[in-house]
């Protein structure tokens, strides 16, 4: 029982020499800011925003930014700022649901090729070649043009293109892994498939899947916006970076507030994501440098 | 490298043929009915007769994709649901807008990448390669279709330099030229970063490497050692890159041609998929997947003609 414990304290101040760290990188820093201002950005939006996303005032159509409406209104009226506050709800909402099912079924496909028996294995890695050959968009078009949009299937579309991505690394890892001593050793003891993959596989893989599956971030969060953008993601009036895109670019030439507005919460979320990812990378995995 | 490149376009080939399945399976994985999704709820009994003789869809699966796989073979794609014209012209005819704006967007990328990458490794740690190390994460790291917008925004609307809408006139290459610097600057912009960040990291493990001690021992001229010896094998991990990132670059031209309006391969997949028009946006997809993987194949081709470390591995 001893030896966790020690673990314990040895892992406990390398965290915190990490958060040190990362304090003292001044991108990595900003970056911590940004995305902290996103997550309370959209957890809070019901308290923050100022007006309910929807409510609609016609006599104040397309309005430059006020005291009254910070980021001015849209051509119904609708307050912007409050509308870009929810909007952060939405592409919250997907990156979570679409990340956590696409590391799950990553995970699970990667260790099953990378474990299983060698036909699986090549079964799994043409499936995955198959589906990484569409480019992702063009692959969304032709999925929404069968189903038609919805939020639920923007983040099916982005499950099914980036679990190839992380199943790959997993089977890579799980393949070098498989060859290691330890879990020769722990197979000499009888373990099964399912305990070696699961408490000793797993662990190894896991850490550097994390800092990937965070810096995708804003590639689902573009990849939402940029559906929505199209018409093919969120419906409207459901408030979404990239429908508020779409109103902007619409009104582009009457009122440039729109696009302004709609464009920056999704820049500075996907410089935030980026810039936390690098720094850390740089500080927990250095090897992770060169396949960005 | 015969058996490497052999071994290489089979699997290419597989994954064309499983890209098909997928294109054409979609349809039947889809609840609901085909026709009702082609054709809208207000079809009439002989139309859904008509649209069913035509796409086959009365025969077994494996006929169904069997006709497809052969029409493909023999360059026929199928006909548009509506105006019955055949998909494989109306791709062709889009094909051109797309190749020119992805082969400008991948130019100035380019041109501009990897002298930057190059003269930030050269001058590392200097403050312009600090600079240029946070602007290119930004560059990679900001929308391209954001870009497109705010680029539309400024230089199309306020500033009015550049047109906003269209290719431009047939048979004016100044005017066509001048409607592609928006787009091409939108799609490229993120590939900018991606190349001096790659460019960068690589020529600087190439500088630390004995034979560009030797050529510096013997005296050579910094430049010479430069450009002969170290960016030439620094460039090699570009070509992998540019071949994969071709897929992005595709992707992003869709948003490209829908902001500037312009005609392409994206507009058109983008137009359809509103009509529902699925044969055309399945034929659409299946060319852009095919040109996908065939410069990724190129790519992977050229590396390992370039570097014979490349071919023991597949």
């Amino acid at each position: 029982m001893s030896a966790p414990a020690s673990e314990l304290a040895l892992a406990a101040p390398a965290r915190f020499t990490g958060l040190r760290r990362l304090l003292r990188e001044p991108l990595g820093l900003a970056g911590l800011i940004l995305v902290a201002l996103f997550l309370l950005g959209a957890l809070l939006a019901p308290w923050l925003a100022p007006y309910d996303p929807n409510a609609l005032d016609v006599r104040a159509r397309l309005e430059g930014p006020s005291l009254a409406h910070l980021a001015g209104t849209d051509q119904l009226g609708r307050d912007t700022f409050s509308r870009v506050l929810h909007g952060g709800r939405v592409a919250l909402q997907v990156a979570a649901w679409s990340i956590g099912a696409s590391l799950l079924l990553g995970i699970l496909l990667g260790m099953l090729a990378g474990y299983g028996p060698r036909w699986l294995d090549n079964a799994l890695l043409l499936l995955f070649d198959t589906v990484r050959s569409f480019p992702t968009i063009m692959f969304a078009l032709a999925a929404v043009t069968l189903a038609g949009p919805s939020l639920e299937m923007v983040i099916l579309i982005i499950v099914v293109t980036s679990v190839p991505v992380y199943g790959r690394i997993v089977r890579t890892q799980t393949l070098s892994l498989k060859e290691t001593e330890f879990i020769l050793a722990e197979r000499s003891l009888g373990a099964g498939p399912a305990r070696i993959l699961g408490v000793h596989v797993l662990p190894n893989v896991i850490g550097p899947l994390l800092i990937l599956a965070s810096m995708d971030v804003p590639v689902v969060v573009t990849v939402e916006a940029g559906l929505s953008f199209l018409g093919l993601g969120v419906r409207p009036p459901t408030p979404s970076w990239g429908n508020i895109l779409a109103d902007g670019y619409a009104f582009i030439r009457n009122s440039p507030w729109l696009v302004i507005a709609g464009g920056v919460p999704l820049i500075l979320t996907t410089l935030g994501f980026t810039f936390l990812g690098e720094a850390l990378r740089d500080i927990f995995d250095p090897r992770l440098r060169r396949t960005f | 490298m015969m058996l490497y490149a052999l071994r290489r376009l089979g699997l290419a080939l597989v994954i064309v043929v499983c890209a098909m399945a997928v294109l054409f399976g979609m349809i039947h994985l889809v609840p609901g009915d085909p026709i009702t999704i082609a054709l809208g709820p207000r079809a009439t009994e002989a139309m859904r007769a008509a649209f069913l003789a035509k796409m086959r869809l009365d025969e077994p699966l494996h006929v169904q994709f069997l006709a497809f796989a052969g029409g493909v073979l023999r360059g026929d794609l199928g006909a548009d649901v509506f105006s019955n014209r055949s998909v494989t012209t109306i791709v062709m005819e889009q094909l051109p807008y797309t190749l020119a704006l992805a082969g400008a967007g991948l130019g100035w990328a380019v041109l501009a990448g990897i002298p930057l990458g190059c003269y930030s490794a050269l001058h590392r740690g200097s403050l312009f390669d600090k600079l240029s190390g946070v602007l290119t994460v930004g560059a990679i790291a900001i929308p391209s279709f954001v870009v497109a917008l705010y680029s539309l925004l400024v230089f199309a609307v306020w500033l009015r330099w550049l047109p906003a809408i269209g290719a431009g006139e047939a048979g004016d290459p100044v005017d066509q030229l001048l409607h592609l610097i928006l787009p091409a600057f939108a799609i490229g912009l993120g590939w900018v970063g991606y190349l001096a960040r790659l460019v960068r990291a690589s020529m600087l493990e190439v500088m630390g490497e004995n034979h560009i001690r030797t050529a510096r021992a013997f005296g050579l001229p910094e430049r010479l050692i430069v450009y002969r010896y170290a960016l030439k094998i620094a460039i090699l991990p570009t070509v992998t890159l540019l071949g994969v990132g071709a897929g992005n670059l595709l992707s992003g031209a869709v948003f490209a041609e829908i902001v500037f309006a312009r005609p392409g391969i994206g507009k058109l997949i983008y137009d359809m998929a509103i009509t529902r028009n699925y044969p055309v946006v399945q034929g659409a997809v299946l060319v852009t997947t095919v040109l996908f993987v065939l410069s990724a194949l190129l790519a992977d081709l050229l590396n390992a003609w370039l570097d014979p470390r490349v071919r023991a591995s597949l």
